[in-house]
């Protein structure tokens, strides 16, 4: 057993402990020490990781283990990390942790919420330290399920219709995904679905290309690519606050990393074939989520829309090649996984109390509540790529990446993705303007409670991580260069 | 001369530290511990700047010592962005200057600001618009420059924005904020364009004068212009954007909505002239390699001082005139670096535009100090709510007129001297551009007399209580800041400030000073003419002009325009189609699809009517048609 499983066992073992709770406190204690342990877990991994690479460890993926799981079709449970995987960790673990205490208060059956959360964690978890086709699909779609429930039993709105919307579509990237999968594992000779192995191996053209459209389409869904990118609004705005943050924060980075692990890496030859498609693809969904995101007025489709611009540039990144596009593109997936987060978080509590969510409705909240004004305010300044917060270490470095790449197309589009600092620039001032500034003029508004103590960890642990990667940007990039680097010399032509 | 971190750090922590404890401090002791770190770092500029220019001088020029540096991220490939110090006579200073009127504003602002509500969060964002204004004007590379650029506005959004509850305030910080960063959109992409062609950013090797590194991009052009022109055209719209040149102006006269001391610090004194920085920052680029735009340059900085200078003369709001009178201080100084050659007598526009930037920031930051001096006493931004001041408020009116003189620039106060070289350079280069200059300077000294004569002379106005001197707190920062405006001109510039880091030996055209004196006085008496008494010339006169005096006095619907723009492009025909696009168009044909799928379902679940001999037909024709099939295919 690789030691990596832990991260899956310690949410599956919250669900069991959770199964004898019967009142919320006891609820609480488990869903808090079980995410705060994965966190202490997360960021021994990083410690651990780092340890063993000073240390003069190699390997490409470090803590790997390889436990056949049905013999017949050698599909095996294969865990392994390398930087860019400890990362997604961290992430997540971050995530997890201050979804899980977001939903400290939540009103109807919190054990059941408690319970399908976890079980979300542990696909996650799983999906980032699975190094094994058969094993990622697995936990891809452990993560899908339960937030057909989560969206549809505690969410708001026309919450059946986004759920079903969100599910359907998320499963239908994982049949594409899944279709995918098999044709590498057949056209390779039906050895292995290791990814380490595969990608030595080579796959005709022009099957190669076939494949990649299959999952890069397929991940795409999941990562909320336009023109696939429509069960993100609805979802993340119907979904309860902890599950929005989950939803834009991880499940979307699953769609990305995915694209990159398996249809980039194990099929570099159709992504250089149909890199100019996707490029156009994500590249106007960057300016588009911008737009799209202005029109809007209730706060979580803001977010939303704001999260399909941020999440097009991963994409984008992905398909320049070069090595520090890639490197910008993950610090992007950390960023806004964290931005995000932060975000949904915020609105969340706006939400909670004001009991809406259009902008047109609020005003002067900052007198109000200004611990969670300010926690607003340094969401929109990070997101909008305010020095000194992630966004723009991140934004910069794809912009810097990716004009290097000599090609005119690629160029063209970056400086038409640079756009988006301004729009972007725009919708967040407009909403921070209308939402926390001017007067306050609902009576009823003047007695609402600022933030609680579990409401200030949250947004103190995102807002540390922000400021974190925005400061030492170094620290995380060195750990994706050096995931990166056995990668990038099969990708750069 | 590692200790310069300190210069950096201190009002870092400062910002770190207010802003943690927020209330839980008394306003006072805020305000103190802001101040008390201002003036250590201020006493460590004063003493960076005497160590500097006593040793850095080697061999008759003035060294670039970079005394830290670390990269900060490393690209592969052979791009870094670094984070460091580099003092050369520029950036020594702008040190001086940032601290001196920084000093000044915190120890003004402990009198000004009493009793706010927000004391704290006040100091707490001074510190952090000092801590991004000194890391600004020492960045090492042009990429650090972009990341202090970008804190810097900031902090001027949060400080435009202080007053939150008043929607004037909130509206003019976003549009300080998006306009600014609109102009940053052209910095950013000209950085991308020329890190790709010389793949550095460091200010020493692009200005090193090694033509290798502009190699790979000789020949490459684009719509007629070379590619090098583009790049360094477009972070000129960077620097327009942040010094408020047309037509990227309209943010700053907006920005007047903040607190007036901040209004001295970062719209007058500091941030506005980050663009003329910046320009005299990569200037021996734009010299060299392309002179076109530099050229550029000068227009753009001479229509925009003609602009506001014109726009000033019409406007009453006190603030306002020096809003705009200060977009025409710019433009001078862009004027100044735009004549500029390189080196030696050719160097001169360069010299005299640093010169200037260094006097314009102490009169400027005194006059608006000043103004807020009156407008503490009769709570109004308003000129016809004043009048008559000089017997109230002895001190301010002092050195008011003393700020009025010296951007007038009469002999033989500073803005003689700094203005005088300026057009000194413009001759040289244009005799048209230099007469225009010249017109301005006496449109300056007539707007800025009509300013001292409506807020001084004038009719008494019947006050609600009577105005009184402001504190002590208020009135020495204005003694100290009109001392340097008095006597700043006496500096020897030259010697220490020059384009090629040689000292600076010009003569001085007697003629010219002589005229340019002349012309300020000419401005100064037809003011005296005009506002001294209350009369009814001025009405005369804006009558007789008519149209040209709407048009000025509504700052020539330049905001209207961008208002128009904004509202019908942007929002109306962008945003709102984009989204209505998403959600009936994409979203719609999601919906569509499984609509489609529910409808066909409907459809075919017909067939199963559970009728066996129907199910034997079908069985039957099946299998013949299947054989048919077999047999005859």
């Amino acid at each position: 057993m690789s030691p990596l499983l832990i991260f899956v066992l310690i949410p599956l073992l919250m669900m069991i402990a959770l199964f004898f709770t019967n009142n919320r406190k006891q609820v609480n204690l488990i869903s808090l020490s079980g995410s705060l342990l994965l966190l202490l877990s997360a960021i021994a991994l990083v410690v651990l990781f780092w340890r063993e690479r000073t240390a003069g460890n190699t390997a490409q993926m470090l803590f790997a283990a390889d436990t056949v799981w049905y013999r017949e079709f050698n599909i095996h449970i294969a865990t392994g990390v390398d930087g860019i995987s400890v990362l997604m960790v961290l992430l997540s673990a971050i995530i997890v942790f201050t979804a899980s205490l977001v939903s400290w208060r939540i009103e109807s059956m919190p054990k059941e919420f408690y319970t399908w959360f976890s079980f979300l964690a542990a696909g996650a978890f799983g999906f980032f330290i699975s190094i094994d086709l058969f094993t990622m699909f697995f936990f891809l779609e452990m993560s899908v399920v339960p937030k057909f429930l989560l969206i549809g039993v505690w969410g708001s709105g026309r919450k059946d219709y986004s759920a079903m919307k969100l599910v359907l579509m998320l499963m239908g990237g994982s049949v594409l995904v899944l279709t995918g999968i098999l044709g590498i594992y057949y056209l390779t000779g039906a050895e292995t679905l290791n990814i380490v192995e595969l990608a030595h191996k080579n796959i005709e053209q022009p099957a190669q290309s076939i494949l990649f459209a299959l999952l890069f389409t397929g991940f795409g869904i999941i990562g909320a690519l336009f023109p696939f990118h429509v069960w993100v609004p609805d979802g993340h705005s119907s979904a309860p606050t902890s599950v929005s943050m989950f939803l834009s924060g991880i499940s979307m980075k699953l769609g990305a990393y995915g694209a990159f692990r398996v249809a980039i890496c194990l099929l570099p030859e159709g992504a250089h074939q149909l890199a100019w498609i996707f490029l156009i693809l994500s590249g106007f969904s960057v300016v588009y989520g911008a737009f799209a995101a202005l029109g809007q007025s209730d706060l979580k489709y803001i977010n939303a829309y704001a999260s399909i611009s941020h999440c097009g540039l991963m994409f984008f990144a992905f398909l320049i090649f070069n090595e520090t596009a890639l490197t910008g593109a993950f610090l992007q997936m950390i960023s806004h996984g964290l931005i995000t987060a932060l975000f949904f978080a915020c609105i969340g509590m706006i939400y909670s109390r004001t009991h809406t969510r259009l902008v047109s409705e609020m005003g002067g909240l900052m007198k109000v509540m200004p611990f969670i004004g300010v926690g607003f305010i340094i969401a929109g300044l990070a997101s909008l790529g305010l020095p000194g917060f992630s966004g723009f270490v991140a934004e910069m470095t794809i912009f810097i990446g990716a004009f290097q790449n000599s090609g005119e197309l690629q160029r063209w589009f970056t400086i038409f993705a640079t756009a988006s600092i301004v729009i972007t620039a725009v919708y967040i001032l407009r909403v921070v303007g209308k939402v926390l500034y001017g007067k306050q003029e609902h009576q009823a508004y003047d007695s609402l409670a600022d933030a609680y103590w579990w409401e200030r960890v949250t947004m103190i642990t995102l807002i540390a991580a922000v400021v974190l990667v925005g400061t030492m940007p170094s620290w995380f990039s060195n750990m994706i260069q050096d995931g990166l680097a056995p990668l990038v010399a099969g990708l750069v032509k | 001369m590692q200790y310069t971190l300190l210069i950096l750090l201190l009002p870092l922590l400062s910002f770190v530290v207010l802003g943690l404890m927020d209330t839980k401090w008394k306003a006072r002791v805020a305000g103190s511990v802001g101040t008390l770190v201002l003036s250590v770092v201020a006493a460590l500029s004063y003493y960076t700047a005497w160590a500097y220019f006593s040793t850095a001088n080697v061999g008759g020029i003035y060294q670039k010592i970079v005394p830290l540096q670390t990269v900060w991220m490393q690209f592969s490939g052979q791009l870094h962005i670094d984070l460091g110090i580099l003092l050369d006579p520029i950036s020594v200073m702008m040190l001086v200057v940032i601290s001196t009127v920084s000093l000044m504003v915190h120890i003004y602002s402990l009198a000004y600001m009493k009793g706010e509500k927000g004391f704290e969060r006040y100091y707490a964002f001074l510190s952090l618009f000092t801590f991004s204004m000194l890391g600004l004007v020492v960045a090492t590379n042009i990429f650090q420059m972009y990341i202090f650029w970008e804190l810097v506005g900031v902090s001027s959004y949060l400080l435009i924005g202080f007053y939150y509850t008043k929607p004037e305030a909130v509206a003019a910080s976003k549009k300080a904020f998006i306009v600014t960063r609109f102009a940053d959109l052209g910095f950013l992409i000209g950085i991308l364009i020329l890190s790709f062609y010389t793949q550095t950013f460091d200010f020493g090797v692009l200005n090193s004068g090694n033509a290798g590194i502009f190699a790979s991009a000789s020949g490459v052009t684009f719509m007629g212009a070379s590619v090098l022109s583009w790049a360094m055209a477009l972070i000129f719209i960077g620097g327009a954007g942040k010094s408020a040149m047309f037509p990227l102006h309209i943010w700053l006269p907006d920005a007047m909505e903040g607190p007036t001391p901040v209004s001295a610090l970062i719209h007058a004194a500091t941030m506005v002239v980050a663009g003329v920085y910046l320009v005299a920052r990569l200037f021996p680029v734009y010299v060299t390699y392309t002179p076109d735009v530099l050229h550029g340059i000068a227009y753009v900085g001479a229509f925009t001082s003609l602009f506001a200078a014109v726009i000033a003369c019409t406007q009453t709001d006190i603030k306002r005139v020096l809003a705009f009178s200060t977009i025409s201080q710019i433009g001078y100084m862009m004027v100044g670096l735009g004549v500029s050659g390189y080196g030696g007598h050719e160097g001169t526009g360069y010299m005299a535009s640093m010169f200037h930037l260094f006097t314009h920031a102490m009169f400027k930051a005194l006059l608006f100090l000043g103004a807020g001096s009156v407008i503490h006493a009769v709570h109004s931004n308003e000129m016809q709510k004043m009048g008559g001041l000089r017997k109230y408020m002895p001190v301010t009116h002092l050195v008011f007129l003393i700020g009025c003189l010296a951007i007038a620039g009469i002999f033989p106060l500073s803005g003689f001297f700094s203005k005088d070289e300026i057009l000194a350079a413009t001759y040289m280069y244009s005799t048209g551009l230099g007469i225009g200059m010249s017109f301005i300077a006496g449109l300056t000294a007539f707007y800025m007399f009509r300013l001292y004569f409506n807020i001084f002379w004038g009719k008494e106005n019947s006050y609600e209580h009577s105005p009184h001197e402001s504190p002590l707190a208020m009135t020495i920062p204005l003694v100290v800041l009109a001392f340097f405006s008095f006597f700043g001109g006496l500096i020897p510039f030259g010697k220490f400030v020059t384009s090629d880091g040689a000292a600076y030996t010009g003569e001085t055209n007697y003629v010219l000073a002589i005229v340019s004196v002349l012309i300020g006085i000419t401005g100064i008496l037809l003011a005296a003419a005009m506002y001294r008494k209350k009369t009814m010339l001025p009405d005369r006169v804006s009558q007789s002009l008519g149209f040209i005096y709407q048009l000025a006095r509504n700052k020539f619907y330049v905001d209207e325009l961008y208002l128009f723009i904004t509202k019908n492009v942007f929002f109306k025909g962008m945003a709102s189609p984009v989204s209505w696009y998403d959600r009936h168009v994409v979203n719609g044909s999601v919906n569509g699809l499984a609509v489609v799928t529910q409808w066909v379902s409907v459809k075919i679940k017909g067939i199963q009517t559970g009728k066996v001999q129907q199910y034997a037909w079908v069985f039957l024709l099946g299998t013949l048609l299947m054989a048919f099939l077999i047999l005859f295919l």
